[in-house]
């Protein structure tokens, strides 16, 4: 086994294939670990862990204290909504309050885009990013393209599509990066409203026409629209979008072959997927859940495995 | 570095032979017992033990699987070796099983205390046995000690054994670099 190339995970952008295929097989050790009767190891006994979500989240924010606990470590949780932050105590100093503690690692969601970043560069800590705004989601990027892996095989090649909200999904930002370095072909599809300029320089295509997107696809990845990013109005309702962009049964039941359906959540049924797609053959969408586990667990076990003991065995 | 042949490729077959008998001798149909070779290297004399048993003694029924137990090491982030894992293949519960853990090589101990916390993870064996092709005397960490064995040698820091399994048997081999 080898190491990763970083100390913290801050981005797809960040990071090389090789760190990818060390996270997978290192995940890989942990999907079996996870299906033991006791899922538990103790790797991580002297570790202690700081979850710091600044914004609302349910999957990601579980799917880390669960990996961390059945590596064994410590863990503290923090909401912004009831911290100092509100007071006006800034980021950063509100994280060196909590290392003073002897916290070892920060895993940090934040609305705004580079505070991963941001934290990295202005505190001694190994840093998490668990999504900064509209910047990057690595670890779910990291899940998808695992689950991907394990129903397709090599995605070398392998056609994926990204529909719905690309301008504002961190989602999307990621998933393209890592499928990039993965030898993926990516194609995007959402209204021109929703897409951002130069994004085909980052190595994709785009379609408006959602029928013939799936046409040429191997797996979709379904975005939610996410209104409480937007100032203004990018289409003009909800029944509309559904309408042009919206999975359901009909749309995928004309297609020549079965594609793999996936979904970060959380999902508006009825807006960018039909329920009856969601529960369909073809989703894999509480695949990605379960191996997000297994793929936080693998990320938290290599970035610890690169902590001097030393340093957080350190006496005052 | 000077190598010394501790066991010839025949003394290794008459070695497995004899470990076979073993456990013949403690665990009778196998009904309830569940043979385990540790990963990386433990797995091959594992290997070889069930050649014996399909040959020799076709009517017994074994059980066996693999065990890596990197995630329970004491040595995690203490030293500069990385760790290497390798897959776990326990197809079955543990539960009340009579276990014996199949090494290649007993040394500090310290590799066996981890593969005893790691097998608890699927179920709490009615007893775990230790079977090792070379037992290192002297250079104990921790109060663990072989229930089989195939010899026993004394060796000083710095030495390393090595147990090569060849393509075929006639190129078995276990050295000792000093």
């Amino acid at each position: 086994m080898g190491q990763l190339s970083v100390n913290n995970l801050l981005g797809i952008k960040y990071i090389k294939k090789q760190d990818i295929d060390l996270i997978f097989d290192t995940a890989d050790h942990f999907k079996e670990v996870l299906n033991r009767p006791i899922k538990k190891v103790p790797s991580l006994r002297d570790i202690t862990i700081a979850n710091l979500f600044f914004e609302n989240s349910t999957r990601t924010k579980l799917s880390f204290e669960l990996a961390e606990k059945r590596l064994s470590a410590d863990i503290i949780n923090f909401s912004g909504s009831s911290s100092s932050i509100k007071k006006g105590e800034t980021l950063i100093d509100t994280v060196n309050n909590i290392l003073a503690m002897k916290v070892d690692m920060i895993v940090i969601r934040h609305p705004n885009p580079g505070a991963a970043l941001l934290l990295s560069k202005n505190v001694d800590s190994c840093i998490v990013n668990a999504g900064d705004g509209t910047n990057e989601h690595p670890t779910q990027a990291l899940l998808d393209a695992y689950s991907l892996k394990e129903r397709l095989g090599d995605l070398d090649g392998k056609k994926i599509l990204i529909v719905g909200d690309i301008l504002h999904s961190r989602v999307a930002l990621s998933n393209i990066y890592a499928l990039r370095l993965l030898n993926a072909k990516i194609k995007i599809c959402s209204p021109l409203s929703l897409i951002p300029r130069e994004i085909e320089s980052l190595g994709v295509s785009i379609e408006t026409d959602l029928d013939k997107a799936l046409s040429w696809c191997d797996a979709v990845n379904v975005l939610r629209v996410q209104h409480e990013r937007m100032e203004k109005s990018y289409f003009p309702n909800n029944r509309e979008y559904s309408l042009l962009y919206g999975l359901d049964n009909k749309r995928i039941s004309k297609l020549k072959r079965d594609i793999l359906i996936l979904h970060p959540g959380p999902i508006n049924r009825g807006v960018e997927i039909k329920s009856d797609i969601v529960e369909s053959d073809n989703s894999i969408i509480l695949d990605q859940v379960e191996n997000g586990v297994a793929i936080r667990m693998a990320i938290i076990f290599l970035l610890a495995s690169k902590m001097n003991i030393s340093k957080s065995h350190e006496t005052v | 570095m000077q190598k010394k042949v501790l066991l010839n490729a025949n003394q290794i077959d008459i070695i497995i032979n004899r470990l076979v008998c073993q456990l013949i001798e403690n665990h009778h149909d196998f009904s309830n017992t569940v043979l385990i070779g540790l990963q990386p290297r433990g797995i091959y004399l594992l290997e070889k033990l069930l050649n014996v048993f399909d040959k020799n003694h076709p009517d017994k029924k074994i059980t066996s699987g693999n065990l890596d137990y990197s995630f329970f090491r004491d040595d995690f982030r203490r030293n500069e070796k990385l760790i290497n894992i390798n897959p776990s293949k326990i197809e079955i519960s543990i539960e009340n099983k009579k276990v014996v853990l199949i090494d290649d090589v007993l040394f500090t101990g310290r590799s066996i205390r981890a593969a005893m916390s790691s097998i608890d993870s699927y179920g709490r064996p009615e007893s775990i046995e230790l079977m090792v092709l070379i037992d290192r005397r002297f250079k104990r960490e921790l109060p663990i000690e072989a229930n089989y064995f195939g010899a026993k040698i004394d060796t000083i820091d710095g030495d390393k054994v090595n147990v090569v399994w060849g393509n075929n048997k006639a190129n078995n081999v276990v050295y000792i670099e000093k």
